[in-house]
């Protein structure tokens, strides 16, 4: 009887956009504040939760991804001036920035080839299908432009979103482990790899470490995203993926 | 307030970035158009406005919580990645290793080439 209410109370809510962004505003705090008590380990990490939460719940209740997405739609749009927002950090890094241009150049250019060329290779020589190669090859960049650039070479948009998340969450797992082996010191050059590896999620974890490897993060992410949207569908061409 | 004007400032941007794309067929997304056209003026303005520093530092404070509906989207392709979930994570994990390690070292070989000379050059 409880159970039945329940339910039909479940069926009528799900069909407004209220319960998807809900579910995902209470998922991702619920999410964080564990993440906070684990004293941010990196493998609670709070997307990975909180994504991990909603999967198990809306498989649990029969709910349409559609159906949540109707709400949780207006997260999403956040990312677009989230995106425009990083022009805030960046502009308050400028003077090391101009020291550091050439490093930073090279390096973002390196980890934009190595990003996309390794995974697309790695993937082919485990038989993946085309689709799913072009869907891979912009998985370090920020989503709305990863998704753009999917979209333009002939890969699944969504499925492209779904790799960029899952790019973003082991960078932030791994990152500063792989750091501390190399003996990499410099919270400007973490900051960098971070940012044109994991994008956003590699920006928020690199906040938590210190402002500067944020802000260089979060500036090699819009550099990236700039440059990708221009490398990406030349290298992949010049690489036989693409026509 | 302070929140309305900045995110009225983020979005007048953003759109202004999306106009420019479609009027000049740019194959850059919107967003980063915006983000371009908001870092000139910054830099010709000489700083930043209270409420634009607020409220970007707000949305960047919890950009995490704007990846999950895209990751929940995982669910409408579990079909394909129940079938390819190998050749997907090996690819992403190896790639994310192998990115994160050479941007690294490439940053920290130039920046201590470029200082090094830096300093030769001071000597002289």
């Amino acid at each position: 009887m409880a159970a039945d209410e329940f339910s039909s109370i479940w069926v009528y809510l799900s069909a407004t956009p209220l319960l998807g962004l809900t579910l995902t505003l209470v998922a991702y705090i619920s999410a964080y504040a564990l993440y906070r008590r684990s004293e941010y380990n990196p493998f609670l990490n709070p997307v990975a939760v909180s994504v991990a939460l909603l999967i198990l719940l809306l498989l649990g209740t029969g709910t349409r991804y559609d159906d949540y997405f109707a709400g949780a739609q207006f997260v999403h749009f956040l990312l677009g001036p989230a995106t425009v927002a990083l022009a805030v950090p960046l502009y308050q890094q400028l003077t090391r920035l101009r020291a550091l241009l050439l490093p930073i150049i090279v390096s973002l250019t390196t980890g934009i080839c190595v990003a996309a060329t390794s995974a697309v290779i790695i993937a082919r020589l485990l038989g993946a299908r085309p689709a799913t190669l072009l869907s891979l090859a912009p998985k370090s960049v920020t989503a709305p432009v990863a998704m753009g650039i999917a979209e333009r070479i002939g890969g699944l948009p969504s499925l492209t979103a779904v790799l960029v998340v899952t790019t973003g969450i082991i960078g932030a797992v791994v990152g500063f482990k792989i750091f501390a082996i190399l003996g990499i010191t410099d919270d400007s050059i973490k900051g960098i790899a971070m940012g044109v590896t994991s994008h956003g999620i590699g920006t928020a974890r690199a906040f938590q470490i210190s402002s500067e490897a944020g802000a260089f993060s979060g500036l090699a992410m819009a550099l990236s995203a700039m440059a990708s949207a221009l490398l990406l569908p030349w290298l992949m061409s010049i690489l036989g993926f693409t026509q | 307030m302070d929140i309305l004007i900045g995110i009225t400032i983020l979005l007048v941007y953003q759109l202004v970035g999306e106009s420019m794309v479609l009027l000049l067929e740019w194959p850059v997304p919107g967003p980063v158009v915006g983000m371009l056209l908001l870092f000139l003026t910054l830099l010709a303005k000489g700083r930043i406005g209270a409420q634009l520093l607020s409220t970007a530092n707000g949305l960047l404070s919890h950009l995490s919580l704007l990846f999950v509906p895209a990751g929940v989207g995982v669910l409408v392709h579990i079909d394909m990645i129940a079938d390819e979930w190998l050749p997907i994570l090996t690819a992403l994990i190896l790639s994310t290793l192998v990115t994160l390690a050479l941007t690294a070292l490439v940053m920290k070989w130039i920046h201590h080439f470029t200082s090094q000379e830096g300093k030769t050059h001071g000597r002289r």
